[in-house]
């Protein structure tokens, strides 16, 4: 794309970014009056009770924030499709942040389009940016990991087989850290706790995952939650199943209301909602956003009928300690489930530690490999 | 009963996935069965089953019955077979590719117009418990059988005997083996071929009821992995015969829960693997059944897929 | 409307005919080609066009938006050509086999596997210089691809095993042990939450086509299917196969090789939607991952037919399709639809498009053999007797 080669500028005049376009805005666009366009990609219907629905939820709310324009495409495939999607909200749409927000969007393709449109901004959801890449993007992500360590502690008083089930999509770092904080929220409840995975291979694949589900009942789970991208399927098949069930990525209490005891939310609006003051004001949006309960990126669906006071009591207060920030649900000694040490003694990873990113173990009491 | 059951897990989980998943495999190839004695082929049954799976979900969130949603995904089906039938009587159109496009059709209507209902939960259809005898829940849950496999099974029985022994499946053979000798005999062909396509989309949309109303029981948009599209190859794997699309749709659904079972029993490598075996045990058993010498024994001589 | 069932290449009397009715007759005919499917197109549109009205969307606004999101400006008929580019490989994995009678919807595991061969074989041919290690993953992707799809006219030649449901099983055998090798052995152990092989390296990727600025596998899929076009129709292989596509037991008496034509047209179709893989690999991502499973083979499928098999048809047919995806996205920005609305327009437009195929033969304004009838019109009866 024919950019000129303007040297880069923090401090830009609101809404210019959409003049260096194709050439297709106006000169109104220039005006500072003009809405401050983002763009929202989804890799999936945004309705799916689930990762997308999370992420539009939040686009949303922020459609009533006043001058900001939502422009959103959902189903864009992780191909180079993506790229088009993101020019084309550049340059017809006049979008000067754009959010994609699937992991597999960041490279090639996010970091491309970086390059390429060096005045506008893009924020990726997952994605591990470093110095290395360009400085008009980025990434941001919540550490989830904290909400399904709570649904592990009341997991653990729910459980009578002393098994929990966890439906994980593939073994890759962010779901490794969720089975992993389900069974040592519940080991912190009852030491003898295990934790049964299965994956399923795919992202969103409904009938697989309700095997998956099947098969964790079976072996003897008593609790169940995932790490799909549409848990609907496995709250509901748990449910029927006479199962408790622990929600992921947005409530789930709706579909199984006897059943559902909690689970781990998303709050993706506080960190769009940073990215697009910023903007406002004329700064660089954060390049690298973390944060868990502490910071309201993360949340916890109401309990459910089904957790008893105790539950209550021992959720909260493990809570509480999360909201100071600085929590660590990876301490030494800690080994994996087949015996290596990943941490020694008196070592640990508080929330916001880089290995965590790169988590490639199944922690000691969880069957499964990776 | 807080433990599981060992290794045992893994022939119940065959057994009760066999049960569980092959209803939509099973009323699919049933439908398409016909649709192909009668000499059309309709690849597009894959888009008919997810139309059914949304038409019967959002019918029965809003009457609150799911035997209302059966009824009107069966309509919807039958609807979507009459156009493929109605369009493949013109001359050098391709009943192939008519079913390619109804299948993009089909499912594309349903996304559009299932938005509104991904959310609501709809009432599902009833199962009857045949494993009261066991006090292990797992052998309990595996033989909840659900109502329409019941059908589906005997309705794969009389489909055989009803293709042998009456005047209908005797019309419907000679159709599909020689349009020519048909009409010698005065049958209309394109008729029949109209109504037995319209009855193949009938089955297949209640198999999608299936899918939305039991098992997985849920809208939304992955609810279909290719299920339709598989069974319409399953029929020739079950060489157009009914009891044997019985036997390949439980086949199919036993070895698809081969897979999470082996995990849950903690044969967790190389998962991606067992996931395949499904299509790997098809392929196997297909390679062994066939000989160039009976390629085509079966089939019916009209269908353009053997000619 | 008239019912005909003479073939036109029989028709018109050369005694009668000056050369201006020769040339007429020859445009008349070759317009009736174009005419048809765009007449059918159009239609489609004004179908779909009353439902948008139904559901209270302005349908004028649908065309301009199509117009303006797939064809309309430089951008979008880059990102046209872009989506075009690896349906005309998968398509042609369709058609190649379609000439021999073969129904082939597998062609998805042969460009899963095709883009894992190619990125797998970057890794020991990392010490040649691009020139040579390119074309010679090119040729890997295309190797393991025919392997796999040849494999499937085998089956059928000599087994007996449809190849229909064979090539089916065989692409999601296919794209299983492209996940088990991805996230497996294969993995690069940096690819965190994308699993990923390692990644081929700059070295090896192939940049843009001057001008239009879409990645080569464009140019390389149009060469494809000229390259297809000339073999079904102008060699005597191609003539062979017809025959065999025709009829086996003929072409067996005449003594052609049904057999061996099977196994090499399959190859040959698995061979070019391998190549639609190792582009994605080496001109698109660099690496091999799961999203080599984007659909193309599917879609390829629906081009091919689109095409009636016939592999330069194929060229306009994606270049089409690729429009309308390329458009999805303003329809979803602009008139607030969701995205399945394309699926729907796509799907219309096909079943019509298809439809549309009764008509050839029946337009006097396009057969020249129903002119004469009018000249003439008392015998009707076939030129030949």
């Amino acid at each position: 794309m024919p950019v000129a080669d303007l040297p880069f500028t923090r401090r830009r005049l609101l809404g210019t970014g959409a003049l260096l376009g194709l050439g297709v805005a106006t000169a109104s666009r220039a005006r500072a009056a003009d809405p401050l366009t983002v763009g929202v990609i989804y890799v999936g219907p945004k309705d799916d009770y689930g990762y997308n629905q999370a992420h539009a939820q939040a686009a949303k709310a922020l459609k009533g924030l006043p001058g900001v324009e939502i422009t959103e495409e959902e189903r864009v495939p992780e191909t180079n499709a993506v790229e088009k999607t993101m020019e084309s909200m550049i340059n017809l749409d006049g979008a000067t942040l754009l959010l994609p927000t699937s992991f597999g969007y960041y490279s090639p393709y996010l970091l491309a389009e970086a390059k390429k449109n060096p005045k506008i901004q893009f924020r990726h959801c997952g994605g591990l940016w470093t110095d290395k890449d360009p400085k008009n993007a980025g990434s941001y992500f919540g550490y989830i990991a904290q909400g399904q360590y709570l649904n592990g502690v009341v997991a653990a008083h729910a459980s009578k087989s002393k098994t929990i089930g966890f439906v994980a999509a593939k073994p890759i770092p962010q779901v490794l850290n969720n089975v992993n904080a389900f069974l040592l929220g519940a080991q912190s409840v009852d030491p003898a706790m295990t934790c049964q995975v299965i994956f399923t291979g795919e992202w969103s694949l409904a009938v697989k995952e309700a095997e998956a589900t099947n098969a964790l009942i079976d072996g003897g789970a008593d609790v169940i939650t995932c790490h799909v991208d549409s848990p609907k399927v496995v709250v509901e098949t748990a449910a029927r199943r006479g199962a408790f069930v622990c929600g992921y990525h947005v409530d789930q209490s709706p579909l199984a209301p006897q059943k559902y005891l909690t689970g781990a939310e998303w709050n993706w609006l506080p960190i769009y909602k940073g990215f697009i003051e910023a903007m406002q004001a004329g700064r660089t949006p954060e390049n690298f956003v973390r944060g868990g309960l502490a910071d309201g990126y993360v949340k916890m669906s109401p309990y459910g009928p089904g957790v008893g006071d105790a539950a209550r009591r021992n959720a909260d207060a493990v809570k509480a300690e999360m909201l100071k920030g600085g929590y660590a649900i990876i301490k030494g000694p800690l080994k994996d489930n087949a015996g290596k040490e990943v941490l020694p003694a008196g070592k640990t990873y508080p929330e916001k530690a880089a290995e965590l990113e790169s988590t490639n173990y199944l922690v000691a009491g969880v069957k499964g490999s990776v | 009963m807080s433990d599981g059951l060992g290794l045992w897990t893994v022939p119940l989980a065959v057994v009760g996935g066999a049960i569980r998943v092959s209803t939509p495999f099973l009323f699919v190839s049933l439908g398409e069965t016909i649709t192909e004695r009668s000499g059309r082929i309709n690849l597009g049954l894959e888009g008919t089953l997810v139309f059914g799976a949304m038409a019967a979900y959002a019918t029965a969130v809003m009457t609150g019955s799911p035997w209302a949603g059966v009824a009107v995904a069966g309509l919807a089906g039958g609807l979507f077979g009459l156009l493929h039938g109605f369009v493949c009587k013109f001359p050098r159109v391709n009943d192939v590719a008519i079913g390619i496009a109804l299948m993009l059709f089909g499912s594309g209507l349903a996304f559009f117009l299932g938005k509104p209902f991904i959310q609501p939960s709809a009432p599902p259809l009833p199962a009857i418990g045949f494993g009261a005898w066991s006090d292990l829940p797992q052998v309990q849950a595996a033989l909840r059988v659900n109502v329409l496999f019941l059908i589906g099974a005997a309705l794969s029985v009389a489909l055989w005997w009803g293709l042998r022994n009456t005047r209908a499946g005797l019309v419907l053979r000679v159709v599909g083996d020689s349009a020519d000798a048909a009409r010698a005999m005065g049958y209309d062909v394109d008729h029949v071929r109209l109504l037995a396509t319209g009855l193949g989309g009938v089955l297949a949309g209640i198999g999608g009821a299936y899918l939305s109303l039991y098992y997985p029981g849920s809208w939304n948009e992955g609810v279909s992995s290719g299920q339709g599209l598989m069974a319409v190859a399953l029929v020739i794997f079950a060489r157009w015969n009914p009891l044997a699309c019985f036997g390949a749709a439980l086949l199919f659904g036993g070895a698809g829960a081969l897979g999470p079972a082996l995990q849950s029993v903690g044969v967790s490598q190389g998962y991606y693997l067992f996931y395949a075996a499904p299509y790997v045990l098809t392929l196997a058993l297909l390679v062994a059944t066939s000989s160039p010498d009976r390629a085509l024994a079966g089939a019916p001589g009209e269908l353009s897929l053997s000619k | 409307m008239v019912a005909d069932t003479a073939p036109s290449s029989l028709t018109v009397a050369p005694s009668r005919s000056s050369a201006s009715l020769c040339i007429r007759a020859w445009l008349a005919r070759r317009s009736e080609a174009v005419a048809i499917p765009v007449g059918a197109a159009a239609l489609g549109f004004l179908l779909f066009g009353l439902f948008l009205a139904a559901l209270g969307k302005s349908p004028v606004q649908l065309v301009d938006i199509v117009w303006r999101g797939g064809f309309g400006s430089p951008f979008a008929l880059g990102n046209s050509l872009q989506r075009a580019a690896p349906l005309l490989f998968a398509a042609l994995c369709v058609a190649l086999p379609a000439r021999l009678g073969l129904v082939v919807i597998g062609g998805e595991g042969a460009i899963v596997l095709g883009g894992l061969a190619a990125a797998a074989a970057a890794q020991p041919l990392a010490a040649l210089p691009a020139l040579l290690a390119v074309p010679l993953m090119a040729c890997a992707a295309a190797l393991v691809g025919a392997v796999w799809i040849g494999s499937v006219g085998w089956l059928q030649a000599y087994r007996g095993v449809n190849a229909t449901i064979s090539s089916l099983l065989l692409s999601y055998i296919a794209i299983a042990l492209a996940n088990h090798l991805i996230e497996g052995p294969l993995r690069d152990p940096t690819s965190l939450n994308k699993p990923s092989t390692l990644p081929v390296g700059d070295a090896f990727m192939l940049g843009p086509m001057p001008v239009i600025g879409v990645h080569w596998g464009l140019g390389c899929g149009v060469i494809a299917c000229l390259i297809a076009y000339g073999l079904m129709d102008r060699t005597t292989l191609g003539f062979a196969a017809r025959i065999a596509g025709g009829n086996v037991r003929a072409a067996q008496i005449q003594g052609l090789p049904v057999g061996r034509l099977i196994v090499g047209f399959t190859a040959l179709g698995g061979a070019f939607a391998a190549l639609a893989g190792f582009f994605e690999v080496v001109a698109v991502q660099g690496t091999a991952n799961g999203t080599l499973a984007a659909g193309y083979g599917y879609t390829g499928i629906l081009v091919a037919f689109l095409a009636r098999q016939n592999p330069i048809a194929i060229v306009p047919v994606a270049f089409l399709l690729g429009g309308i995806e390329a458009s999805s996205g303003l329809i979803q920005r602009r008139m607030q639809l969701p995205d399945a609305t394309v699926l729907v327009l796509e799907g219309l437009l096909f079943l019509i498009v298809l439809m549309s195929e009764t008509l050839y033969g029946r337009f006097k304004l396009f057969n020249p053999h129903l002119w004469a009838e009018k000249r003439a019109p008392a015998p009707p009866s076939p030129v030949l007797a």
